[in-house]
C-alpha cells in the first residue's frame, strides 16, 4: 500500500506491506534507528514518537494509519545543532545510561509536558508509567522532566 | 592552576549521540557494508519444559515464502558441548535429543526478512515424548527423573565437592539461648535489559568470522565462538556496538549467538538475529532463584553467636554461571557485616526445567545479604529488641586493615556503623518510628513500615587487573583502548577524566575504544562492578607512564634533562622547569615520535585484590492493611564505594541499583505453572518496575578509600541492589508485624501481604 508520511519535516512516499508497523517504517524503510523496539506487547515505550503532535507507541500504530500524517522522531528534535530543552535536561541531569529507552522516554516526556506543563513529581511518575527504563531507576528521568516543566 | 577533574560532576561525553540520533545497537547496523543483504535467523524453541524430541519435520516450513533454509542440530552436525561448571552435563547448541526448558532453541530458520522467519515458526512440526517437568527445586533434588543422566543427579554442584564441610544441623545451636529458623525464597527474576539479545555474523574473504554482539565481554566470546565455528581464535573478530543494558545476563555468549557463524557459512551469506521480548524472557538467563534455609542463634542480650545457611541454587535447565554463584559469591559473603563467631554455610546447585540462571546485578551477594539481614530481623523480633540495635551490637567494628571473617573471606576496609548512623539520620529513622507508633495507636488502615539493612559486598572479584592503551594522535587528541565494556556506565567520560588528570588533554579530545577484539585483544569486560577499580585504574596507570614517555621525547626536543621536564596540565604541554615560554604540545611530541612508533603506551595493570563496598539502606513503606497494597514512600541509601571519580555517575548507579532491588522486594518474579510453562513471558505479564512504583532516592555520601588500587575506588554498580532489597522486604514485614506476621517471601505483593495478615490474625 502507498503511504505519504511527513517525518521530521520531510515528506516520504513509500509502498509498505499492510502489516508494517509505524516503528518498522521509520526504522527500516527510512533508516531512522533512533526509535527502538524493546518489547512486543506495547509495554515498554521504547518506540514512542510523535504522530500529529501526540506521543504514541509506534509499535501499536500501523504505517498505513499514519498515512497523511506528521511524525517527529528523536532525530527531528534538535534544531540547527541545538538540542531540544528536554534533550538538554536529560543530559544535564544524567537522565540516561545505556540510552536504549532514551529516545522513547524523551518523546514521551515532551508529550507529557504538552498535556500538563506544570506536573507534580507524582504526575510525572504516573505519566511515564508506560515507558520502562532498567538503568536509571527513573530518579534522574523524573528530575529531567521536572527541570523542563513550567513550574520548575 | 585548575584543580583536579577527579571527583567532579562531569556531564557525559556520550550523551549527545544517544539524545539526538540514538545509539547504534546491533539491530541498527543497517548500513554496515558486511551486513547489507544479510539474511535473518529465527529460532524455533521448545514448547515443552522437559521431553525427548521424537521427530522434527521442517518440510512445510522450507516451502514458505522467503525461506532460505530450515536447519536442525543434526543438519548442522552439532556435537555435544560440556558445561564449564560440570563437564558431565552436555548439550548441543540446538537441542537434538532432549529439551530441558520452554524456550530452548531447536531449529534455525533462515529467511530473507525477519517477518518471513516468524511466519514459518508454526510450520515446523516437532514431536516430543513429554517427561515430568521438574520446576520445584526440592522436588528436583529428590527426583529420580534426571535432566542430565550423566550427572547421576539433578544436583550438579555442591560446596562439599570443594572440600567444604556439610552443615551440622540443630546440634550447632545447642548452647544458644535463642534460636530462630527461617525458610526464605530469593525468587527468580528476569534481568530485562531494555535491549534484548541480538547479533550478526559475516565471514570475510580472509576466512575470518566477524561477529557483532550485544555483550558485556567481547573478548570472552572469542573462545566459544571459535569452538562453535571450528576455527582458531585468531580467526574470530568480535565487535560490540552500543549495548542497551546487560545487568550480568549478557556476560556469556548464548547458543543463538554462537551458531550464527555456522549458519552464515551454511547459507553462504551474512546473517542477523534479534530476539523478540517474549523470546528474551525465556532465552536470556534469569537471576537469583535461591532457596535458603537459615538458622540464627545467640543470647537474649542481642549477641548473635551462631548462623547456619543452606543455600539451594536453582541452575535452571543448563549448568550455566548461576550454578556457581552460590558457592563462590553467596557463601564467602554469608557473614555479612557481622562479627559472628560461628558460621556454617553449605550450597547446593540443582538443575530444573526452567530457563538457566546466570549472573544478575549482584550475582550471589544480594542472596547472601538478604539471608543474613532477614535472619537478623527475625532474631530481633524474637528477643523483642529494635532491629537496628541488634545489628549495632553485632557489627564488625571499623577496620582499616584487612579483616577476615570466620568463613574465610578477607574484607579490605570497613566502617559499617558509620554508614548505618548516616543512613538513619538522613532517613529520619526516629521520626518515622514516631509516625509508625501514631499510626499503630490510631489503628489506621494505612500502616507505616520501616526497614533497615546493612551490607557488605564484593566487587572487582572477576579478573586480576585490566588492559589499557593510551595513544596520542598527531592532532594532540588521545585514544583510550580499554578492556572493559560500557553499556550505560559512562566509561567514555570516566576514562577520559582519568586520562585528563594525568595528561591534561581535555576530555572532549579523548575518545574511547572498547569491545573490538582486534583493537583490544585483552579484556575482562564489564561485570561484578569491576570496571573502575580495574579498567579505570589501568587507564590511570598507563596514562601516567605515557606522560613519562612524553617527557623523554620533550627532553630530547628541548635539549634538556628528562628530570627537568614538567607537564603543565592546564595547557597540556611540556616545558623545562622555570622556562614555560618554550613548550612542546602533545601534538608536537606525537608528530616527533611518529617514526619511532608513535606516542603510545599499553599495559596490563594488576590489582592486589577485590574490594568490599558497604553501606546501609533505610526503606519506608506504607501498607494498606485491608488490601495488602504496599507503597514505597521513601528510600535512603548510604553506599561507600571508596574514592569517588564522578558523583553524578555514582548516584546514577545507586538509583538504578536501588530500583532493581526494590523491584525484587515488591513486584518482580518469574513464574511457571506446574508443567513448566512460563507465565511471565512478556513485559505485560512480568511486573517490570516503573516510575510510578518508586520514590526518589536520598543518596548519602561516604568515602572510605581502598588501598587495593591506585585510585582508591571500589565498585558501585551493584551496591544499590544489594542494600535495597532486604530493607524494603523488612519494611513491609515491619508494617504488619503488629499483627503477628514474622516473614513474607518476596515479592511482597498485595496478595501475599493480605494473606499473611489474615493468617496471623
Amino acid at each position: 500500500m502507498k503511504v505519504t508520511i511527513t517525518v521530521n519535516g520531510k515528506t516520504h512516499e513509500n509502498d509498505v506491506e499492510p502489516r508494517t508497523l509505524l516503528v518498522q517504517y521509520v526504522r527500516e524503510t527510512l533508516g531512522l534507528t533512533g526509535t527502538n523496539i524493546g518489547c512486543d506487547t506495547s509495554s515498554c515505550g521504547a518506540c514512542s514518537l510523535h504522530l500529529n503532535g501526540e506521543s504514541v507507541k509506534s509499535c501499536t500504530v500501523l504505517a498505513v494509519q499514519a498515512d497523511g500524517g506528521t511524525v517527529t522522531t528523536i532525530e527531528g528534535l534538535a534544531k540547527d545543532g541545538v538540542m531540544h530543552p528536554m534533550q538538554q535536561a536529560f543530559m544535564d541531569n544524567h537522565g540516561l545510561q545505556c540510552g536504549f529507552c532514551t529516545p522513547g522516554m524523551v518523546m514521551a516526556a515532551i508529550g507529557l509536558l504538552n498535556e500538563n506543563p506544570s506536573p507534580t513529581e507524582e504526575q510525572v511518575r504516573i505519566g511515564l508509567e508506560g515507558n520502562l527504563c532498567r538503568c536509571t531507576g527513573y530518579h534522574n528521568i523524573v528530575k529531567s522532566v521536572l527541570a523542563c516543566a513550567d513550574n520548575k | 592552576m585548575a584543580g583536579s577533574i577527579l571527583g567532579n560532576r562531569v556531564l557525559r561525553k556520550e550523551d549527545p549521540k544517544f539524545l539526538t540520533t540514538g545509539g547504534v545497537y546491533v539491530d541498527d547496523l543497517l548500513t554496515e557494508p558486511a551486513l547489507v543483504g544479510a539474511l535473518h535467523v529465527t529460532y524455533v524453541r521448545s514448547s515443552v519444559a522437559h521431553g525427548i524430541i521424537t521427530s522434527i519435520d521442517t518440510s512445510d516450513a522450507k516451502s514458505m515464502p522467503g525461506i532460505v533454509a530450515v536447519l536442525t542440530g543434526k543438519d548442522l552436525g552439532l556435537e555435544p558441548v560440556p558445561s564449564a561448571y560440570n563437564p558431565a552435563a552436555t548439550r548441543t547448541l540446538l537441542a537434538t535429543d532432549k529439551v530441558r526448558f520452554v524456550g530452548e532453541p531447536i531449529v534455525a530458520i533462515v529467511s530473507n526478512t525477519r517477518e518471513q522467519g516468524e511466519d514459518a515458526i508454526d510450520a515446523v512440526i516437532i514431536d516430543y515424548d513429554v517427561l515430568p517437568a521438574l520446576i520445584d527445586l526440592e522436588e528436583a533434588m529428590a527426583s529420580t527423573t534426571l535432566l542430565y543422566d550423566a550427572c547421576g543427579s539433578n544436583v550438579v554442584f555442591d560446596s562439599m565437592v570443594l572440600g567444604l564441610p556439610d552443615n551440622t544441623g540443630d546440634a550447632y545451636f545447642a548452647d544458644c539461648e535463642v534460636v530462630v529458623k527461617g525458610r526464605y525464597l530469593n525468587q527468580r527474576v528476569a534481568p530485562c535489559p531494555l535491549e534484548v539479545r541480538g547479533a550478526a555474523a559475516a565471514w570475510g574473504k580472509d576466512g575470518r568470522l566477524t561477529e557483532w554482539l550485544s555483550t558485556q565481554h567481547a573478548q570472552g566470546a572469542v573462545a566459544p565462538l571459535a569452538a562453535a565455528n571450528g576455527v582458531e581464535e585468531s580467526m574470530v573478530h568480535v565487535k560490540t556496538p552500543d549495548v542497551g543494558g546487560g545487568f550480568g545476563a549478557k556476560i556469556g555468549a548464548y547458543p543463538e549467538e554462537l551458531l550464527l557463524g555456522v549458519i552464515a557459512k551454511r547459507v553462504g551469506k551474512a546473517v542477523r538475529w534479534r530476539e523478540t521480548r517474549s523470546e528474551s524472557m525465556v532465552g536470556l538467563g534469569h537471576g537469583r532463584a535461591q532457596l535458603q534455609y537459615v538458622t540464627i542463634g545467640g543470647k537474649r542480650d542481642g549477641t548473635v553467636t551462631h548462623y547456619q545457611l543452606w543455600a539451594i541454587q536453582d541452575s535452571g535447565g543448563w549448568v550455566d554461571m548461576g550454578t556457581i554463584l552460590a558457592p563462590f559469591m553467596t557463601r564467602p559473603m554469608s557473614s555479612g557485616v557481622y562479627a559472628i563467631p560461628n558460621i556454617e554455610c553449605r550450597t547446593t546447585s540443582v538443575v530444573t526445567n526452567t530457563t538457566p540462571t546466570v549472573a544478575y546485578r549482584g550475582a550471589g551477594r544480594p542472596e547472601a545479604t538478604a539471608a543474613i539481614e532477614r535472619a537478623m530481623d527475625m532474631f530481633a523480633l524474637e528477643i523483642g529488641m529494635d532491629a537496628v540495635e541488634v545489628r549495632r551490637k553485632n557489627l564488625i567494628p571499623k577496620f582499616l586493615t584487612p579483616h577476615t571473617t570466620v568463613v574465610g573471606q578477607t574484607y579490605d576496609v570497613g566502617d559499617y556503623e558509620t554508614s548505618l548512623d548516616k543512613a538513619l539520620v538522613a532517613a529520619d529513622y526516629k521520626g518515622w518510628r514516631a509516625k509508625q507508633k501514631a499510626a499503630r495507636d490510631s489503628g489506621a488502615t494505612k500502616q507505616i513500615g520501616i526497614g533497615v539493612s546493612v551490607y557488605v559486598e564484593i566487587t572487582g572479584g572477576v579478573g586480576n587487573g585490566e588492559s589499557a592503551k593510551v595513544e596520542v594522535l598527531d592532532n594532540g587528541h588521545a585514544l583510550i583502548y580499554t578492556g572493559t565494556s560500557p553499556h550505560g556506565q559512562g566509561h567514555a567520560t570516566s576514562w577520559a577524566m582519568l586520562a585528563n588528570e594525568q595528561t591534561g588533554i581535555p576530555i572532549e579530545n579523548i575518545e574511547l575504544v572498547w569491545g573490538d577484539t582486534d583493537l583490544v585483544p585483552i579484556g575482562t569486560g564489564t561485570m561484578g562492578s569491576r570496571s573502575l577499580q580495574q579498567g579505570g585504574n589501568a587507564v590511570f596507570a598507563v596514562a601516567a607512564e605515557l606522560v613519562n614517555k612524553a617527557k623523554s621525547v620533550a627532553a630530547r626536543l628541548l635539549e634538556a634533562s628528562e628530570e627537568d621536564i614538567v607537564l603543565d596540565k592546564d595547557s597540556a604541554s611540556f616545558h623545562v622547569a622555570g622556562t614555560p615560554a618554550v613548550a612542546k604540545t602533545w601534538a608536537e611530541l606525537a608528530v616527533a615520535e611518529k617514526q619511532a612508533g608513535g606516542l603510545v603506551h599499553s599495559d596490563v595493570i594488576n590489582v592486589s585484590g577485590a574490594t568490599f563496598p558497604f553501606g546501609a539502606h533505610v526503606a519506608i513503606v506504607e501498607v494498606d492493611v485491608e488490601t495488602g497494597k504496599v507503597t514505597h514512600i521513601a528510600h535512603t541509601a548510604c553506599d561507600d564505594a571508596g574514592k569517588v571519580l564522578n558523583p553524578m555517575l555514582l548516584e546514577g548507579q545507586i538509583h538504578g541499583g536501588v530500583a532493581q532491588g526494590v523491584a525484587q522486594a515488591l513486584l518482580e518474579e518469574v513464574s511457571y505453572d506446574s508443567d513448566g510453562n512460563p507465565i511471565t513471558s512478556n513485559l505485560a505479564d512480568y511486573a517490570f518496575i516503573s516510575a510510578a512504583e518508586l520514590p526518589s532516592v536520598t543518596v548519602v555520601h561516604m568515602e572510605t578509600p581502598t588501598p587495593v588500587n591506585l585510585i582508591g575506588a571500589k565498585g558501585i554498580g551493584e551496591s544499590g541492589t544489594i542494600g535495597s532489597t532486604p530493607s524494603v522486604q523488612s519494611a513491609v514485614i515491619d508494617a504488619v508485624s503488629q499483627f503477628g506476621v514474622k516473614h513474607i517471601d518476596m515479592p511482597t505483593t498485595a496478595e501475599k501481604v493480605w494473606a499473611a495478615i489474615q493468617s496471623a490474625r
